[in-house]
């Protein structure tokens, strides 16, 4: 089970949180503007590196606060956690 | 009375004063407190006692430890589990056990599982395996001033380090990311499974000694040398009195000598030449170049045939064959956390390469510090169908072969063909002797692989060790009950689970079946008044200078525009497009909003809405509280409810001029505050009272005391079902499925097209929601009006010829007193456009005929909601 640190509440275990996907993706500020392609992208796809990956973290069973981390997908290791007024981990960070 | 293989003296680890008796297959077995099931066989002079699973051969115990293959118990008394290694089990007073080869049998009847608890700790090191490697990074770490954690399989830590908490009896049986380690842990009177979160985690967990395949190697009387120490020096157990030891290192040679030193005659075959400086041998005949190349006995062993190195051959006398074939570190928990292994030439074994997480430390023999040894895996002479190397699947050197014969090169793939290494002990006697030999077979230099890498747990778990104390219905999940719960119980309610909610399905009288009881119900709403307990719909409090904006966001249909007092039905969306549940919003102030959603869907929207709230509109000012369980509901329902409510009292004007369907009110009911909504979920004129839940109970009685004489009953889930699939309401998850657009619902009329935005709008003009052939929801009416099509029936056209295009299928399906028949709701391809034709359910009893109609079957017009 993970130690995860939440940018709150300090290292909690892995089942206080739920996992929320690749970070940075922003809800498209005209979806009208966009077409059903790029839509589609959007809504369905993501990365899926092996290595580091910026992701969207939810603290479900303790702040109930959304935050970002850095996490190495071939090791499960959390590189950073950020809040998410910080500006967003990056790989080499 | 002690057994005949009980020395009079010596055993560190029983208590000779403490008599104990045990009851193995029928048979009384003197014991002593300290003892395991084993060494109590032992000492009784039990060769054997057990057989193979498959082949059923007469097997004895060969380990003294988790690596048994073949001594395995039913544990009967005093309380139960279906197989345990009868070398790991203490004896306890009135223990009762019986063989059982290989698989547990699972008791029918209801037995005394052991009590078992839960415990979680921190510690700056948790060290697994308490021999001296284990010790002594324990004492440095508790020097340190850290919290140390000691553990160890055994049923006692001998030389026990200062200011470390200790664990005898427990078992680490995973490691998991960051410093996580599981151990269950045998106490005396309970089950522990300990969760412990470690800074560094030392695996200090030893080695285990191997046998080597030659024939006739499974036989009662052949065990490790190792073993046959242990049982002489924890528990005064001398095995055998005449020994043949086959050792290929100096830790067997040391089995040797203490076999000599207490007494037996000791014969010492060594295959290849072992540096045994320090092993005091006098007393054991040493012949150096000799192998054991069968034994004989009928079926306990009576003698060993050995070979000479010219390649003479005789039997020696013996009762005990210890066999040393060098030892494999036990570093299985390291692999499984990704620590690399590499082989020791020198050794004959796999070590750790130093890989793995920077918080884990092998240490001791694990991490590879045991004797030299020669490759010695298996012995050419004899038969190969006769050299056992996975007795716990009766497998054997010939059946590896011929796996490899096969083609299978993989270890892993052997392992499949042959199950080695699926057991019980998974493979820890076999695992490097199979992979070795395949190695041999194929020609490659040992160590080519690397044998198979087993998962957590370590050792088997009991599930009611793991279950802890979540046993019973109770216990397993919360139960939430609402404030009205003792109302329905003592009516004598049937209750159903919707997620953790307990929720009245019906309220049967003097007998009645629940068909009976939920047409009785039914009939109650429709003409004259029925009581809901709605307490478990969810309930959020939206508040905030823009929660109205949020809300316009959230919900395919608009919000801002509700006036104060009024309420209005709601669907959300997801990204997607897709019904993801609906509600009523009511908008009690300029700046809050009440929204209601389904009892299950009440956690999931929260989260929604504070994830859209964090994540992309920060900057609205909006705050969202769970108010499920602060409110308690009532939901008067029917052409008198009106009446009914009219009883109580309550500081509201119900004059439907002044208090509209879709109104809502604040206002007093019996001095407490209480929030009216006026909302239908039956098709009937509803007043849904909302009161603080700790009135919750009193209301409910003050609502039946006013209605019964009216003609009201509560009636429960399974008639609000029928009543809201009369009229075509749907429930999200049972009439959707995550696959369903509010069009096809029909409720497009309710999503804006104001061209402003909200979750899910783009969505709904991609081409494959605009589909014409999308499936839509509509009524059926079977032709036999008593024929109930079964929820999750496909439907077809006519005539039934495989291979149909199955169009859809049934969501909800019911009996209707009132419509006087039975009649469904069902998704179905292009289902509107199909109103006025006939469908089939091909059912297992036969093809049943529905005609496809409206979805709403009773008083479309809504003219009895006023």
């Amino acid at each position: 089970m993970l130690l995860i640190r939440c940018p709150w509440c300090g290292p909690r275990d892995e089942v206080e949180f739920r996992y929320g996907g690749q970070a940075g993706i922003a809800y498209p500020a005209d979806p009208d503007g966009l077409s059903d392609e790029a839509w589609a992208d959007y809504l369905f796809m993501r990365d899926n590196p092996k290595g580091p990956f910026a992701e969207r973290w939810f603290h479900a069973a303790g702040c109930r606060r959304w935050f970002h981390a850095l996490r190495d997908t071939a090791t499960h290791r959390f590189l950073a956690t950020a809040r998410l007024d910080e500006p967003l981990p990056e790989a080499g960070t | 009375m002690t057994g005949p293989r009980r020395l009079p003296t010596g055993g560190a680890w029983v208590d000779r004063d403490r008599p104990l008796a045990l009851r193995f297959d029928g048979r009384e077995i003197p014991a002593f407190e300290g003892d395991t099931v084993a060494s109590a066989l032992l000492g009784a002079g039990i060769v054997g006692g057990f057989r193979s699973p498959i082949l059923g051969r007469p097997r004895g115990i060969v380990a003294a430890g988790v690596e048994e293959p073949n001594a395995y118990v039913e544990v009967r008394a005093p309380w139960f589990s279906p197989i345990l290694a009868a070398t790991t089990l203490p004896v306890e007073p009135g223990m009762e056990v019986v063989p059982r080869p290989g698989v547990g049998r699972l008791p029918t009847e209801d037995v005394p599982a052991r009590p078992s608890v839960h415990t979680h700790r921190h510690a700056e090191a948790v060290v697994i395996g308490a021999g001296p490697a284990g010790r002594a990074a324990a004492r440095e770490a508790a020097a340190r001033g850290e919290r140390v954690i000691l553990i160890d399989e055994g049923h006692r830590i001998d030389d026990p380090p200062a200011d470390v908490r200790c664990l005898p009896r427990t078992t680490a049986t995973g490691i998991y990311d960051d410093g996580y380690v599981v151990a269950y842990e045998r106490a005396p009177a309970v089950d522990r499974v300990w969760h412990l979160r470690a800074r560094r985690v030392v695996l200090a967990s030893g080695a285990h000694e191997r046998t080597v395949a030659f024939a006739g190697n499974d036989r009662p009387g052949v065990m490790l040398a190792g073993a046959a120490r242990t049982y002489l020096e924890r528990y005064g157990v001398l095995c055998g009195e005449r020994a043949v030891v086959f050792s290929t290192n100096a830790w067997g040679h040391l089995a040797a000598a203490a076999l000599a030193a207490a007494g037996a005659r000791v014969v010492l075959l060594e295959p290849a030449p072992v540096d045994a400086a320090g092993v005091d041998l006098r007393g054991v005949e040493r012949r150096a170049g000799w192998l054991v190349v069968g034994t004989e006995g009928d079926p306990a062993l009576r003698a060993v045939r050995v070979r000479d190195p010219e390649g003479g051959e005789e039997a020696l006398e013996a009762d005990l064959l210890a066999v040393s074939g060098g030892f494999s570190p036990v570093i299985q928990l390291a692999r499984a956390i990704g620590a690399g292994v590499r082989y020791d030439e020198a050794r004959a074994c796999f070590v750790p390469d130093g890989t793995g997480p920077e918080w884990l430390e092998v240490v001791g023999a694990a991490a590879g510090e045991v004797p030299p040894t020669a490759p010695l895996f298996r012995i050419r002479e004899g038969d190969d169908a006769d050299k056992y190397v996975e007795p716990q699947r009766d497998q054997t050197v010939a059946d590896v072969a011929s796996a490899v014969r096969r083609g299978l090169r993989s270890v892993e793939h052997v392992k499949r063909a042959t199950y080695i290494g699926t057991t019980i002990d998974q493979g820890r006697t076999s695992g490097v002797l199979t992979v070795e030999i395949v190695n041999e077979l194929l020609g490659l230099p040992h160590g080519s692989q690397a044998p198979t890498n087993p998962r957590p747990p370590y050792t088997p778990v009991p599930y009611s060790a793991l279950a802890g104390l979540d046993r019973g219905p109770t216990l397993l999940d919360p139960v939430r009950t609402t404030p009205m719960h003792p109302a329905h119980v003592a009516r004598g309610a049937v209750f159903e689970d919707v997620g953790q909610w307990k929720r009245p399905r019906f309220y049967p009288k003097d007998g009645e079946d629940m068909d009976a009881a939920v047409a009785r119900e039914c009939l109650a709403v429709r003409t004259a008044a029925g009581v809901l307990d709605a307490s478990t719909l969810g309930k959020i409090e939206v508040v905030g200078p823009d929660a109205a904006d949020f809300l316009d966001r959230m919900y395919a249909n608009r919000m801002s525009t509700l006036p104060v007092g009024r309420a209005r039905y709601g669907v959300m969306l997801g990204l997607d497009g897709m019904i993801v549940d609906d509600g009523v919003a009511v908008r009690l102030a300029e700046d809050r909003f009440l929204v209601t959603t389904t009892t299950s869907g009440a956690a999931t929207v929260l989260d929604r809405f504070e994830e859209w709230l964090q994540t992309e509109w920060p900057h609205l000012r909006v705050w969202c509280t769970s108010v499920t369980e602060q409110w308690a509901v009532a939901a008067v329902s029917g052409p008198r409810a009106r009446e009914v409510v009219a009883a109580l009292e309550l500081s509201v004007d119900l004059d439907p001029d002044a208090f509209p369907h879709m109104a809502v009110r604040e206002a007093t009911l019996a001095g407490v505050p209480a929030r009216i909504l006026r909302v239908s979920f039956t098709g009937e004129r509803s007043y849904e009272l909302h009161v603080p839940a700790r009135y919750g109970l009193g209301l409910w009685e003050a609502v039946l005391e006013a209605g019964e004489p009216l003609g009201l009953e509560p009636y429960g889930t399974e008639a609000m079902h029928v009543l809201r699939a009369e009229k075509g309401y749907i429930i999200v998850g049972q009439d959707t499925d995550g696959t369903v657009t509010a069009e096809d619902v029909g409720l497009g009329w309710l999503v804006r097209t104001d061209g402003s935005d909200f979750v899910g709008r783009r969505s709904l003009a991609r081409p494959e929601l605009r589909r014409p052939d999308r499936r839509q929801l509509v009524g059926l009416l079977p032709e036999d009006p008593e024929a109930l099509l079964p929820e999750g029936a496909q439907l077809v056209e006519g005539p039934v010829e495989p291979p149909a295009h199955a169009l859809g299928w049934v969501t909800s399906s019911y009996r209707s007193p009132t419509l006087g028949r039975t009649f469904a709701l069902a998704l179905v391809e292009a289902g509107r456009s199909r109103i006025g034709t006939a469908l089939v359910a091909p059912l297992a009893g036969g093809p049943v005929a529905a005609r496809v109609v409206e979805p709403v079957l009773y008083d479309p017009e809504g003219s009895r909601l006023r």
